[in-house]
């Protein structure tokens, strides 16, 4: 019945909504940062816990739907071990996955995360798939307080 | 179902032919925004192509035409909510504007430090932030009419928040985020007991059921044109003569003046004191054409089968597994909120989307409303008299199966 949707609700998405990973509380942490998506009323909270320069944990908490659960969950798992500049470095790859040019992107780099990239064509959507990546950007800049994809 | 002749209104609106991801679509968003029949289509085309010029002021043929036409629906909305003359129907861009003149022009001449409104649990954030704003103005107090969770407020609760110090309620006559609709003569006569004025939040409210302002004995009552089958950029503020005169005027400009001088200005009478500017002449004419088509089939005649629509919509909801109502006040407009167990709104909103099921997924800017019952957001459908007990078979389909892909 849902045929149309494959692409934007693949069964990775469905994986990672039934049972999210790392969804905990970091404490202590070392950095905490909230996110709100004022559109439709998601937060979440995220957890890092670092090691000098690397992220050798990540954690969340918080709710939303199919695809920021999805996202953020995606996310925790795949920036642990990564520094905060390969972290960022993949913030904006997966920016440009969701919001860039087509023929900028290189899916297969992506590796995991590529299952987002159908966001494109909902633009409704979107937001809720970068909510977690913005949120690790405030965290990756250390800003303390809260991010709004607003 | 009743002899509504709901295939024949269908046809009056050209949009429910449309096709949305190639399937018919199914429109179920009619508290955010109504869809329009072809007559009020035709209107602002017509006015546009022979009648339109700027109103009030020009002695040419043309300008006198469109006056005549956008006043003409000054004195149809008097008759639609039977108010007791035309000076007290404001056109203003919709109901946000409606309060917001209310609490500016009203509430800062009428309302000091101390001094407290009430409003409910239920408002629209419209219904809410102007009166925040007026209190940091004024120093004066927000007060809050509690809900159950059926979604009704709690009559004794209002009754004990009640007191001199109150100075206006300002109460939603149908919660947009739940459907209830508030039993609101009562209200007002409990308030004016007391001496305090009542403004009706009647956005949704309006194109549901037949309004009656002075049966009511509202003080105010707002509403917009484009949730009445009728375009956006037009709205109505009812406001009692006395009241109103005593009223400074909102917004300064053309059209709100009797005479002009660099040491003072004197304002127009009613209703053009409020009406500063041009205003959204072609929108407001059309808005004429929208009444006249509700009035043709009836207020009553649409309460009764938007009724059987709500029974029909909601006995079948309850049937689902999983599904929980938001908002099950035994007075209830036309509107399902819901929420599914372990699915969030906004996916049943993509969900259903690619069905071409058009529902509202989110806050209802009604964030209070949705702090009140936990969720971030719910899902709403929401019906308008061109909607069919085939739609709502539809959209329970939908809701299964989407349930169902979820696992």
């Amino acid at each position: 019945m849902f045929e149309e949707l494959r692409d934007l609700y693949q069964e990775v998405i469905f994986d990672h909504n039934r049972n999210p990973r790392n969804f905990r509380i970091i404490d202590p942490s070392d950095r905490k940062v909230d996110g709100f998506n004022p559109l439709c009323g998601d937060r979440l909270t995220l957890f890092l816990k670092m090691d000098g320069d690397v992220i050798v944990d990540a954690s969340f908490q918080g709710s939303g739907c199919a695809i920021s659960t999805a996202s953020v969950s995606l996310m925790t798992e795949i920036i642990k071990g990564k520094t905060l500049t390969e972290a960022e470095t993949l913030f904006k790859q997966f920016h440009e996955m969701t919001t860039g040019k087509e023929e900028h992107i290189d899916l297969e780099a992506m590796g995991k995360l590529a299952v987002l990239a159908g966001v494109r064509e909902y633009p409704a959507r979107v937001k809720c798939a970068t909510l977690a990546w913005h949120t690790l950007d405030a965290a990756l800049k250390n800003a303390a307080a809260s991010v709004s994809t607003e | 179902m009743t002899n509504f002749p709901v295939e024949k209104i269908r046809a009056d609106f050209p949009i429910l032919a449309e096709t949305i991801r190639n399937k018919p679509l199914v429109y179920l968003d009619n508290a955010a925004t109504c869809q329009k029949p072809q007559s009020v289509i035709d209107s602002l085309v017509h006015v546009y192509a022979h009648e339109y010029a700027n109103v009030h002021r020009g002695v040419h043929t043309l300008s006198v035409r469109a006056t005549d036409k956008y006043e003409s629906t000054r004195e149809k909305v008097r008759s639609f909510i039977n108010a007791a003359s035309d000076k007290e129907i404001i056109f203003v861009r919709g109901t946000t504007e409606a309060i917001n003149l209310v609490a500016q022009s009203y509430g800062r001449t009428n309302i000091q430090a101390g001094d407290e409104i009430l409003i409910s649990a239920m408002e629209h954030h419209s219904n809410i932030v102007p009166w925040q704003m007026l209190c940091e103005q004024t120093g004066a107090v927000l007060k809050v009419i509690p809900m159950t969770t059926q979604g009704e407020l709690i009559y004794e609760e209002f009754e004990r928040l009640l007191t001199p110090k109150t100075k206006l309620l300002a109460v939603v006559h149908m919660s947009n985020a739940l459907g209830t609709i508030n039993p609101v003569k009562r209200m007002i006569d409990a308030a004016h007991a007391l001496d305090v004025p009542v403004l009706i939040d009647g956005a949704q409210a309006i194109p549901h059921m037949s309004v009656d302002v002075q049966a009511l004995d509202c003080d105010f009552y707002v509403f917009s044109g484009h949730k009445l089958y009728g375009p956006a950029g037009i709205g109505v503020l009812y406001g009692k003569q006395a009241l109103l005169e005593a009223m400074p005027p909102y917004h300064g400009g053309g059209d709100m003046i009797k005479r002009v001088t660099f040491e003072k200005s004197e304002y127009a009478g009613l209703p053009n004191k409020f009406e500063a500017g041009t205003p959204s002449i072609a929108d407001g004419i059309a808005l004429g054409a929208a009444i006249d088509y509700l009035t043709a089939v009836g207020m009553d005649t649409i309460a009764a089968y938007e009724a059987e629509l709500l029974a029909y919509a909601t006995e079948q909801a309850k049937q689902i597994k999983g599904l929980k109502l938001i908002g099950e006040a035994a007075e209830k407009g036309a509107i399902l909120s819901f929420v599914l167990d372990h699915i969030h709104p906004h996916d049943i909103g993509t969900m259903l989307d690619s069905l071409g099921i058009a529902i509202r997924a989110g806050h209802h800017c009604a964030m209070p409303v949705m702090d009140f019952y936990g969720v971030p957001a719910t899902a709403r459908a929401s019906f308008a008299m061109y909607n069919t007990k085939q739609e709502i078979d539809f959209l329970m389909q939908g809701i299964q199966s989407l349930i169902e892909v979820f696992g």
